[in-house]
C-alpha cells in the first residue's frame, strides 16, 4: 500500500510548483495554468485522505473541487481575452494601472 | 516494493515533470501539452486511490473541457509574436526562493509528523472497500461510481445544486466577459 | 461783648474788603478788554541801586506807549497815569480803607474787652473749628494727641501786634487812596492789600504754629503779588519773585521747627507748649533738641525778617508802591519773624539755660553759638543790623537807604531777643513801626511831589517846598536817629543796655557803632533830600506840590506818635517806676523754675546812665557828621573825597558787597541751573538711554533669542516629523507597483507566514 504520506508530498509538492508558476511567469496563460495545477494538487491531497479513511466526503469534495476549476477556469480565460483587447497582449508587467 | 507503489513512482513522476513542463516552457501551448500529461498522469493516481469515478471525471472535464479551452484561447490570442520575449518576471528568483523555502518548511513538518504517526503505529489505510459500496433500502451495491453518485444525491444534495448554480453563474459571467463592446448599428 | 467772639471779625472784614475789590476789579476789567498797564515809578530804581537817573526820559517815553496801546489815550508823563477814569475808583476808595479801619475797630473793641475781662494776665482762645482731628502720635515723651484747630489767640503779646497792625495799616490804607489814586490797577491794589492785611492779622491772632504758619505764607503771597505789583516792569517782577523764593528757604526752616515742636511736645497750641516746656524744661531742654527746634524756627525768620543769609529780598522789594514799603517791608511782615522768635521766648530760655548748664565756665563762642539758640540769635541779629548798615551809608535811592536801614533795624531787634529782652525787643519793633511807616510814606510824598524821582542825586532843597512831609518826616529822623525822647531812643537804648547787661560787650559795642551809622545816614538822607540846591529837572521843578490831604494826615499822625509812643516803655531807673511795656508782656514771658531762670543782671545806676549818655553821644556824633558832610551847595565833596581815597572799599560798599552777585553765581547759576542740566542729562542719559532704550534693546535680543529658538526647535520637530513621514511614504509607495505579480507574491508570503505562525504556536 502507498503511505499517506507519500501522497501528500507528492500533492504538497504540486502545490508548490503551481505557486512558483503563478509567482514566476509573465504570461497571463502560464499563470491560469499554475493556478489549474494547484487546484489538482489539492484535488490529490484530498482523494489521498479518502483513501486513507475510507471516507467517501473526500471524492464528493473533489467533484465540487472540479466544478469550481471549471468555472473558474472559464471566468479567468474570459478575462484573459478582454485583457488582450484592452491592452494587445497578455502580458502581466503591462496590466500595472494600479501603480503608485 | 509492491506494485502499487511502483505504479505511484511511476505517476508522480509524470505529474511532476508536467508541473515543472508547465512552468519552465516558453511557450503556451507547450505549457498546455505539459498540463495535459500533468492531468492525465493525476487521473491514474486517482485509479490508484480507488477514486475510479473520480479520475474518470478528471479526464473527462480537466483534460477534455479545460485543456481545450486553454488551447482555444491561446489560439485566440496569437501569442507566437511574444516568444521572444522574457517569459519570468524579475521577481522569479524571489519566486522561486520562496517556493523552496515553503516546500521546507511544510515539508519538514510532514516528515515530521510522518515518523510521529510511524512511532506511535498508526493503522494503515483503512478498508477500500468502504469507498466501493454503498448501501441501499437495505441491499448493498457496489461500485465506486454507484456509491458517489449515491453520496452526491443523498448526502450532498445541496453543495450539488449549488454547484450548478455555480456553473451557471459561470458560464454567463464567461459570456459577459467574452463580449465585444456594442457598436452602433448603423 | 465777649473778646473770644470778637476776634473772628477781625480776619473777617479784611478778608470781605478782599473778595469785593477783588470782584469789582475782575468784572472790571474783563468788560475793558484791555490790561491795565501799570505805571509806577518810572523805572527809575534799578536792582543794582546804581545810578539810575537815565531811567526817567525813557522810561516816560515807554509809559506813554503803553498807555496809547491800553488804553488809546496818551498819558501824561506826570503821575505815571492817564486821565482815563478808574472804574469803581471809589467804591475801591471807600471798601479799602473802611474795611481795614473796621478790623482797627474790632481789634480795639477785642482789646478792651480782654482787658476787661483778664487784665492782661491771661490769653484768651477762640476756637473756630478743628483742622486736623489725628489720632494718637507717639512723641518722645509719651502719647499725645495732635490735633490743631483753627482757633485765634488774644493775649498780651498779639494785642500788642495786633493794634499797631490795624493802626497802621489803617493809615496806609488811606495813604495809599492818595498816593495810588490815578493807578489803572487801583482795585487790584486795594484787594491785595485787603488780603494782606487779612494774612498778617492771621499770624499775629494764631494760636497755634500751623495757623501762625498760614498767615506767614499768607503774606509771603501777597509780598510778592504787591512788589511785583507793577508786573509789566521786569525788575519788579524778579524782585517779586526773589522775595518768595528766599523767604522759601527760610520756611524749610520754620517747617521743621514745627515737626520738631509737633514731636517734641505732641501739640502745636502755643499755651499748651509753653505750659508744658515751662513745668519741665529739663526734660525737653535736653539733648539739645530745644536749641535745634529753636535754631530751626530762627531760619524761617531770617527768611521772613531779612536777618542774614536771607536779607537780600528786602533791598529789592523797593520795586513795589511806597505804600507796600512802608506797610509790608518796614511796619508789619517784616516784624512777623521777630513776633515768632518773641512769642516763643520759652524755647530760647530754656535752650539759653541749657548751654549755660551744659557748658558752664569754659563757654567759647563756638560753644556758645552751637548750644545756645538765643546766642545764635543775637549774634545773627547784631552782625546783620552792623553790616545792613555799613550798606546804607552808600546808597543813593531813597527807598534803598530805608530798605537797608529796615534790615539792620530788624539786626537790632533781634539782637535784643538774642540777649533774652524780648520786652525791649518787642518794644522796638512798635517803636520802629511808627517811624519807619512815617519815613516810607515821607519818602511816597517827596516821590509823588517830584513825579517819581526816587534818586537822591536827583533832589535836594525840597524843604519849603514840600513843608508837611519835611517836617513829619524830620520828626520821624529825629526817633529812628535815638535822639532822646523820642520813640526810637527808648527802645534802642533799651535793646543796648540789656545787650551790655548780659555780658556781651563786643555785641554792644557794635550795636552802638550801628546806631551811629544809622543817625548819620538817616541825616545824609535829610540833607541831600530837603537841603541845598535843587539838583532835579525843571519840569520838576514845576510841578512840585504837597501831596494831598489823605497822604499829609496819616503822616501827621504817625509823626505824632513817632513822638509819644516812646514814652511807654520808659525805664525804670529813670522815672523810678517800673517799666509800663515791660509790664504789660510779662504774662507773655512766663516764669521758669529757678534753677532755670538766670539770675537777673542788675547794672548800678550810673552803669545805666553811663550807657544810656554813651547811645546819645554816638547818636549826636553821627547827625553832626550827617549834618557838616552834605552840607553847602554840593554835597557830594566828601562822598567824592572818600570814592577817591579809597576806591576799592567804595566800590564794594556801594555795591553791597556784591553778595547778590555771589547769590546769583554759585546758588543760581551753580546750583539751580547745574544742577537741573545734571538732572536732564541724568534723564537724557539714564533713564532714556538704559532705562527705554536698553530695555527695548535687552527686548530686542531676547525676541532674537526666542525667534532661534522656535526656528531651530519648534519647526525643526514639526518639519522632523514631516521629513520622516515623507521618507516612510516614498518607502511604502514602492510597495504599490501596480503588478498583479508582486501582489501575488505578497499574499503568497502572507500565507507563508500564517501557516509559520500555525507551526509555531501549535
Amino acid at each position: 500500500m502507498v503511505p499517506l504520506t507519500h501522497y501528500l508530498a507528492l500533492s504538497f509538492l504540486l502545490f508548490v510548483l503551481g505557486v512558483v508558476g503563478v509567482l514566476a511567469r509573465r504570461n497571463l496563460l502560464t499563470v491560469l495554468m499554475s493556478i489549474e495545477l494547484m487546484l489538482n494538487a489539492v484535488n490529490l491531497n484530498l482523494v489521498a485522505f479518502s483513501r486513507q479513511l475510507g471516507d467517501l466526503g473526500g471524492q464528493i469534495f473533489t467533484v465540487f473541487v472540479i466544478a469550481v476549476a471549471a468555472g473558474e477556469a472559464a471566468i479567468g480565460l474570459a478575462i484573459l481575452i478582454s485583457l488582450y483587447r484592452l491592452k494587445g497582449s497578455v502580458n502581466l508587467d503591462e496590466a500595472s494601472e494600479m501603480k503608485g | 516494493m509492491t506494485p502499487a507503489l511502483i505504479f505511484f513512482w511511476i505517476l508522480g513522476a509524470v505529474v511532476v515533470i508536467g508541473a515543472v513542463g508547465v512552468i519552465v516552457m516558453r511557450q503556451p501551448v507547450h505549457s498546455a501539452l505539459f498540463l495535459l500529461l500533468s492531468f492525465v498522469a493525476v487521473a491514474g493516481l486517482f485509479v490508484l486511490a480507488h477514486a475510479e469515478f473520480l479520475a474518470a471525471v478528471q479526464i473527462l472535464v480537466y483534460a477534455g473541457g479545460i485543456m481545450v479551452l486553454f488551447l482555444f484561447t491561446i489560439m485566440l490570442v496569437n501569442i507566437r509574436r511574444q516568444a521572444r520575449e522574457p517569459f519570468l518576471h524579475r521577481q522569479a528568483a524571489v519566486a522561486i526562493l520562496f517556493g523552496l523555502a515553503f516546500y521546507a518548511v511544510v515539508g519538514g513538518l510532514l516528515v515530521g509528523e510522518a515518523k510521529k504517526l510511524a512511532a506511535l503505529g498508526a493503522a494503515g489505510a483503512a478498508d477500500p472497500g468502504k469507498l466501493a459500496t454503498v448501501s441501499i433500502a437495505g441491499a448493498t451495491v457496489a461500485g465506486n461510481s454507484q456509491a458517489v453518485g449515491w453520496a452526491l444525491y443523498r448526502d450532498y444534495f445541496l453543495p450539488f445544486e449549488v454547484a450548478s448554480v455555480f456553473l451557471l453563474v459561470a458560464m454567463i459571467g464567461a459570456v459577459v466577459l467574452g463580449k465585444r463592446t456594442m457598436e452602433k448599428v448603423d | 461783648m465777649r473778646a473770644t467772639s470778637l476776634l473772628p471779625w477781625i480776619l473777617v472784614f479784611p478778608l470781605a474788603g478782599f473778595l469785593v475789590n477783588g470782584f469789582l476789579y475782575l468784572i472790571s476789567h474783563s468788560k475793558l478788554g484791555g490790561k491795565d498797564a501799570p505805571k509806577g515809578p518810572h523805572g527809575s530804581s534799578d536792582p543794582a541801586g546804581g545810578h539810575g537817573g537815565h531811567a526817567h526820559g525813557a522810561a516816560t517815553q515807554a509809559a506813554h506807549q503803553a498807555a496809547q496801546a491800553g488804553h488809546g489815550h496818551g498819558g501824561h508823563g506826570g503821575h505815571g497815569g492817564g486821565h482815563e477814569p478808574i472804574p469803581f475808583a471809589a467804591l475801591h476808595s471807600l471798601v479799602g480803607p473802611v474795611a481795614c479801619g473796621l478790623s482797627l475797630l474790632f481789634a480795639l473793641l477785642a482789646i478792651g474787652s480782654w482787658w476787661a475781662e483778664t487784665h492782661g494776665h491771661e490769653g484768651l482762645v477762640a476756637t473756630l473749628w478743628t483742622w486736623v482731628p489725628m489720632g494718637e502720635n507717639p512723641t518722645w515723651f509719651g502719647a499725645k494727641v495732635l490735633s490743631i484747630d483753627v482757633a485765634l489767640r488774644l493775649d498780651a503779646l498779639s494785642a500788642l501786634m495786633l493794634f499797631f497792625v490795624t493802626f497802621v495799616g489803617t493809615l496806609i490804607h488811606v495813604y495809599s487812596v492818595g498816593y495810588m489814586g490815578h493807578d489803572p490797577g487801583y482795585g487790584r491794589y486795594f484787594s491785595y492789600l485787603n488780603l494782606f492785611m487779612f494774612a498778617m492779622l492771621t499770624l499775629v491772632l494764631g494760636a497755634n504754629l500751623p495757623i501762625l504758619f498760614v498767615g506767614w505764607e499768607g503774606v509771603g503771597l501777597c509780598s510778592y503779588l504787591l512788589i511785583g505789583y507793577f508786573w509789566d516792569k521786569d525788575f519788579a517782577a524778579d524782585a517779586g519773585k526773589k522775595a518768595f523764593v528766599v523767604n522759601r528757604i527760610g520756611d524749610l526752616g520754620f517747617m521743621l521747627g514745627i515737626f520738631g515742636c509737633a514731636a517734641l511736645f505732641g501739640t502745636t497750641d502755643f499755651g499748651a507748649m509753653f505750659d508744658a516746656a515751662v513745668k519741665n524744661p529739663g526734660l525737653y531742654g535736653a539733648g539739645g533738641l530745644m536749641t535745634a527746634v529753636a535754631v530751626a524756627l530762627f531760619i524761617g525768620a531770617c527768611g521772613k525778617s531779612a536777618q542774614i543769609p536771607l536779607y537780600v529780598w528786602l533791598p529789592d522789594a523797593m520795586a513795589g508802591p511806597t505804600p507796600v514799603s512802608a506797610l509790608i517791608h518796614a511796619a508789619t511782615m517784616v516784624t512777623a519773624g521777630v513776633y515768632m522768635v518773641a512769642r516763643c521766648n520759652v524755647f530760647y530760655r530754656i535752650s539759653h539755660e541749657w548751654a549755660a548748664k551744659t557748658l558752664g565756665e569754659g563757654a567759647t563762642f563756638w560753644g556758645l553759638l552751637t548750644h545756645d539758640a538765643a546766642f545764635v540769635v543775637a549774634v545773627v541779629g547784631c552782625a546783620t543790623a552792623f553790616v545792613a548798615a555799613t550798606m546804607g551809608l552808600a546808597q543813593t535811592d531813597i527807598k534803598k537807604v530805608l530798605a537797608y536801614s529796615t534790615v539792620s533795624q530788624l539786626g537790632y531787634m533781634f539782637l535784643g531777643c538774642g540777649v533774652l529782652a524780648f520786652a525791649g525787643g518787642m518794644f522796638h519793633v512798635f517803636t520802629h513801626a511808627w517811624f519807619k511807616a512815617c519815613l516810607f510814606l515821607g519818602s511816597g510824598s517827596v516821590i509823588h511831589a517830584l513825579g517819581g524821582e526816587q534818586e537822591m542825586t536827583k533832589m535836594g532843597g525840597l524843604r519849603k517846598l514840600i513843608p508837611h512831609t519835611f517836617v513829619t518826616m524830620f520828626v520821624a529822623t529825629l526817633a529812628i536817629a535815638g535822639v532822646p525822647g523820642l520813640a526810637g531812643f527808648f527802645s534802642k537804648d533799651a535793646i543796648l543796655a540789656e545787650t551790655f547787661a548780659a555780658g556781651h560787650p563786643v555785641l554792644w559795642f557794635f550795636a552802638v557803632l550801628t546806631a551811629g551809622m544809622t543817625a548819620f545816614y538817616m541825616f545824609r538822607l535829610m540833607r541831600m533830600t530837603f537841603w541845598g540846591p535843587f539838583r532835579g529837572t525843571q519840569e520838576q521843578l514845576h510841578h512840585v506840590h504837597e501831596s494831598p490831604a489823605s497822604m499829609t494826615i496819616p503822616l501827621w499822625i504817625l509823626a505824632f506818635g513817632s513822638l509819644l509812643v516812646g514814652w511807654v516803655g520808659i525805664p525804670d531807673f529813670i522815672l523810678g517806676g517800673e517799666n509800663p511795656f515791660e509790664r504789660f508782656l510779662e504774662p507773655a514771658i512766663p516764669a521758669l523754675p529757678p534753677d532755670w531762670t538766670p539770675h537777673a543782671h542788675h547794672m548800678s545806676l550810673s552803669t545805666e546812665w553811663g550807657l544810656m549818655g554813651a547811645s546819645v553821644l554816638v547818636a549826636l556824633t553821627g547827625i553832626a557828621l550827617a549834618w557838616r558832610f552834605f552840607s553847602g551847595p554840593y554835597p557830594f565833596a566828601v562822598p567824592e573825597r572818600v570814592a577817591t581815597a579809597l576806591p576799592n572799599l567804595y566800590r564794594w560798599v556801594r555795591n553791597k558787597y556784591y553778595v547778590d552777585e555771589f547769590y546769583e553765581k554759585v546758588f543760581v547759576e551753580g546750583l539751580g541751573k547745574g544742577f537741573g542740566r545734571f538732572l536732564w542729562e541724568v534723564d537724557a542719559r539714564v533713564v532714556d538711554g538704559v532705562g527705554v532704550n536698553g530695555t527695548g534693546w535687552l527686548t530686542l535680543q531676547i525676541s532674537k533669542i526666542s525667534s532661534w529658538f522656535d526656528l531651530t526647535f519648534v519647526d525643526g520637530a514639526v518639519n522632523g516629523v514631516a521629513d520622516t513621514l515623507q521618507a516612510a511614504w516614498r518607502g511604502y509607495r514602492r510597495v504599490q507597483t501596480g503588478r498583479t505579480e508582486n501582489y501575488a507574491l505578497t499574499m503568497a508570503a502572507g500565507v507563508f507566514g500564517a501557516v509559520c505562525l500555525w507551526i509555531i504556536l501549535r
